[in-house]
């Protein structure tokens, strides 16, 4: 035992001494290298967390100025000209040509640059290496381009709102011929091409995060972590770069079909067109052709945008319910049926699209075998609430709201899901509340969630609580009052993308709601600004944060308060349980971290841990050795 | 002038902000508050989603009964889509309550006190196994009762259908009903112009020459009626709110939906209390900027009426002569229009 000990101080001192040496280098890069084109992936994370809240600004002032249209149509909106100049008619409306830009961009932002680049590359870029113990991403260099990617794709984006004919303004999903003929509509012109452009570099960096977290997760997980022993922040990460491995590779190929048709006269998409007095040489192409490759994305997108604040959700939930979260494994297994699942119900996109109606049949089916392993995991987390200990973090607040709009937005689904009453629903603003609140909303308070939770790890400062609360019950409220309205106006046939309805009879009712939901994301959007001054503000002159201020479980809370480059000094702690020991009876605390060995916790062992005990000695006593010999 | 003094404004109120927010940090850190483990906000927290479930379920159901929803579909398939919709609704709607009931009381319920600990339930196989089983088996039930309802909307429609054509186009719908020979005749997206809208292929289908293209749909009550649906340009969507119809208009793709209308314009402006209603086609699916504007008046009669509209209809060939003598064709002659 004593020559255990020996070693064990000899190779962590050695170790120690090593790392510092490793920092001493590191100090010396410049500061390009470690701030700009940095290969840490904490780095990263939060290059992406400041580009993701970059463009949650302008994606949600966008939704402001159009919702402004909607809800206040006769009003006069000269007082925006110095903003946004010549999309302002002489008569002080918003010219229509924009409010389709805006209501596309809105879309494409909030979607891949805030929920999928700010939300993923965030958090599994921060969490992986640090809550499966590794030093850092499989490849620094390929998450640095990853990163860099990313950026370059959002100055083209950024760009092209500036540009004369506007930016792309076919809906977010730019459905061919629209977005293919620039003649066919004025965002179709350029600003198109600069959304192409823009979405193939995305998709570029994308597939190079994903690609690295896969790698992580597979080869670099400390001794001891096995894949059932992983957070379900893991887990979610995994599986949503999985997702996008498998699925953004064909919103390339249809974004490069496009490009073609667009530019090089091919007729992937196109047929039998007659537009601006001409008709097109185009033939034999298929406009659904285009809407199948692009849902075949389209759809697992909406778990690569959930999975992480689900994710995200599971952890903060156990950590701050004090509770191991209930039904570890049928979570994780859930996420593996969601994550199959979600591949094969993309044509529910497309019930009255043309599409063969036995094809909707088939695709209605699977669609509500999906909300099956969604409902569990719903059960699963209010049953992770009862009977605990919970303690009210902005986090937690957030988690617990992301849970309210996941059932709120995901039950509306099943009526959706069903082809035959889809046909009256399909491209009403029921479609928009629904994924609004399961996707939009509830990712979105997962990304703030996580924020809120791993700001102390990110910043080594801790945010502040109240302003937290204030943030959660404004933006809540104003959530619900923005998007439950929604549903009657779709149940009455409001249609989509619609500029104004006062050209119809059937859909001139609800000026009132229309105007409430305006006022309501007003103040929603408003709201927000607390969050950026509490978060600016708290990584300068927060309160310094505690080693674990959440008392929680995982590996990132065993590294010092601002984790250097490898993230630990010494060695990488060994894991010698599950994440979720809270509350765990007899124990002394109501937490067990993951690295205390069980022969440390004799107490609260239950009775099939018992083996553990002798088991994780043998264990730790192999770390030693393994850490002594690479040491010297 | 504005623009600075609303500048000046908002800095003023975001350093006003600041400083009153620094002032609560450093009396909050004198009186050593952070250092408890949960303060009073804790139970504000917990009592507030009590609150927000009473205040929001309260308004949701009041505002469920007086919210003005469509009038009652006037097409067969409708009334049963509606009803399917209200069913999952109903279903749905339990679902969402009971969730919120005891994710919004739980937290207050649960909150956190020094002097408990919480309750150590990692899984219970029965239960999950129970709450997977009970959702697949109402979504099987939802599933099969819709599964048949759209495998009869979308059969094939009848023989006897009365139908026409519609063309959606940036940015208004066009109509075209086959004259008295029933049959619309074929087209050509070449042979579009300024003139034959439509691209009646004149020449290659004596079919035409009695097809007519009037302003408004007209459609009898209580016969199917078949939409043959196409467009000539981008994509768009036809959507008849009142019939529950909605299908896509597709370039180089014709599509159909069939639907039998239950009630005549008149019946429904009776129903209605309201002179000038009229049943309206949209647009659904976006098509560029006039995209909220592509609107067409549908009226459905009684069956005579709609035959006797039909026979009054006068074909777009004979509205067209010279368009028709441009195309010179051989086997024809214009004095066969007046027939």
């Amino acid at each position: 035992m004593s020559v255990v000990d020996t070693q064990l101080h000899t190779s962590v001192d050695s170790h120690v001494h090593h790392d510092e040496h490793h920092d001493h280098e590191h100090h010396e890069q410049s500061f390009i290298r470690k701030y700009i084109f940095s290969e840490d992936h904490k780095i990263i994370a939060k290059q992406f967390l400041i580009t993701g809240i970059f463009w949650a600004i302008i994606g949600g002032v966008f939704s402001v100025i159009f919702r402004l249209q909607l809800g206040f149509p006769e009003a006069n909106l000269e007082i925006l000209r110095p903003i946004l100049g010549g999309w302002i008619t002489e008569q002080g409306k918003l010219d229509q040509n924009f409010y389709l830009a805006l209501v596309t961009m809105h879309g494409t932002i909030m979607v891949f640059f805030v929920l999928t680049a700010g939300l993923s590359g965030t958090f599994s870029n921060f969490l992986i290496p640090l809550q499966i113990g590794a030093r850092d991403m499989a490849s620094g260099f390929l998450n640095m381009l990853s990163y860099w990617f990313f950026f370059a794709s959002s100055v083209v984006m950024f760009a092209s709102i500036f540009i004369e004919t506007g930016p792309a303004a076919g809906g977010w999903v730019i459905y061919p011929p629209l977005s293919a003929l620039p003649q066919a509509s004025l965002g179709s012109g350029l600003g198109m091409t600069m959304w192409l452009i823009s979405m193939a570099l995305f998709i570029v960096g994308s597939l190079l995060g994903s690609i690295n977290y896969v790698t992580t997760v597979i080869n670099l997980r400390t001794r001891g972590m096995s894949m059932w022993r992983l957070p379900l922040t893991v887990w979610a990460f995994f599986l949503t770069a999985v997702i996008g491995i498998l699925s953004f590779p064909v919103l390339f190929s249809a974004a490069l079909l496009l490009i073609f048709d667009r530019s090089f006269g091919t007729s992937f998409y196109l047929d039998q067109i007659y537009i601006d007095g001409e008709a097109l040489h185009h033939s034999g192409g298929s406009a659904l052709l285009f809407q199948h490759l692009f849902w075949f994305l389209g759809h697992p997108e909406v778990y690569i945008v959930l999975l992480p604040a689900l994710g995200i959700t599971s952890e903060i939930i156990a950590t701050n319910a004090r509770k191991p979260i209930f039904g570890y494994s049928a979570m994780v297994i859930s996420m593996l049926a969601i994550t199959f699942i979600s591949f094969i119900v993309w044509a529910h996109h497309m019930f009255v699209t043309g599409m063969n109606p036995f094809l909707g049949s088939v695709f209605m089916l699977l669609t509500l075998i999906i909300a099956v392993p969604s409902a569990v995991k719903s059960f699963n987390y209010i049953t992770t609430l009862w009977r605990g200990n919970i303690v009210f973090t902005p986090a937690m607040l957030f988690s617990i709201g992301l849970v309210s709009f996941f059932i709120s937005g995901g039950v509306t689904g099943i009526a959706l899901g069903n082809s035959a009453i889809d046909i009256q629903l399909h491209d009403t603003y029921f479609v928009v509340a629904h994924f609004h609140l399961v996707m939009g909303s509830a990712s979105f308070f997962g990304m703030l969630a996580g924020i809120y939770h791993w700001f102390p790890k990110m910043f080594g400062r801790m945010m502040d609580d109240k302003l937290g609360y204030v943030h959660f019950w404004i933006t809540f409220v104003g959530v619900y009052f923005v998007f439950f309205p929604m549903h009657y106006i779709g149940i009455a046939g409001f249609p989509r993308r619609y500029y104004s309805w006062t050209n119809f009879d059937a859909f001139s009712s609800y000026a009132d709601l229309n105007m409430l939901i305006s006022i309501a994301a007003i103040i929603t959007l408003s709201a927000q600004f607390i969050f950026l001054f509490n978060f600016f503000y708290s990584i300068f002159y927060g309160r310094l944060a505690p080693l674990n201020p959440w008392r929680s479980n995982t590996l990132e809370w065993t590294t010092p308060r601002l984790p250097g480059h490898g993230n630990w000094p010494g060695k990488i702690p060994t894991v010698y349980r599950w994440p979720y020991d809270y509350s765990k009876p007899n124990a002394k605390e109501d937490f067990i971290p993951q690295h205390i060995p069980h022969y440390e916790t004799v107490e609260s062992n239950l009775e099939h841990e018992k083996v553990l005990e002798e088991y994780d000695r043998e264990l730790a006593k192999e770390s030693e050795i393994h850490v002594s010999s690479h040491s010297h | 002038m504005t623009s600075l003094l609303i500048i000046t404004g908002t800095i003023l109120i975001i350093a006003l902000f600041a400083l009153v927010y620094r002032i609560l940090a450093l009396v909050n850190i004198a009186k050593g508050t952070h250092e408890k483990r949960v303060g009073f906000s804790n139970t504000v927290n917990g009592f507030l989603f009590i609150v927000f479930f009473i205040v929001g379920f309260g308004a949701f159901f009041w505002y469920s009964g007086k919210a003005e929803y469509l009038p009652p579909p006037s097409s067969e398939h409708g009334v049963i889509t509606d009803n399917l919709f209200w069913v999952t609704t109903a279903i749905i709607t339990v679902a969402f309550v009971l969730t919120h009931i005891l994710l919004f009381f739980f937290p207050y319920w649960f909150r956190f006190r020094e002097d408990r600990k919480a309750y150590w339930y990692p899984d219970n196989t029965k239960l999950e196994l129970l709450w997977t089983a009970i959702p697949g088996v109402v979504m099987a039930l939802l599933v099969i009762t819709g599964l048949i309802e759209w495998t009869k909307i979308t059969a094939p429609a009848p023989e006897d259908s009365v139908q026409f054509e519609i063309v959606g186009k940036q940015f208004n719908w066009m109509v075209r009903y086959p004259g008295k020979d029933g049959k619309l005749g074929k087209y050509d997206y070449t042979k579009i112009d300024g003139t034959n809208q439509l691209g009646m292929d004149f020449a290659n289908d004596k079919a035409n020459f009695d097809d007519f293209i009037p302003r408004e749909i007209h459609i009898p009550k209580g016969k199917p009626v078949k939409l043959n649906i196409r467009a000539r340009d981008v994509l768009h969507s036809v959507y008849m709110p009142h019939f529950r119809v909605k299908m896509d208009a597709v370039p180089g793709m014709p599509t159909t939906f069939w639907f039998i209308p239950t009630k005549t314009t008149a019946e429904m402006r009776k129903e209605l209390n309201n002179d000038k209603f009229n049943y309206e086609m949209a647009c659904t699916e976006v098509c560029g900027n006039g995209h909220f504007a592509m609107r067409m008046v549908i009226v459905v009669d009684e069956p005579e009426e709609f035959n006797k509209w039909v026979t009054e209809q006068e074909p777009w060939a004979s509205q067209n002569k010279d368009y028709i003598s441009s195309l010179k064709l051989k086997d024809f002659n214009l004095a066969d229009l007046e027939k």
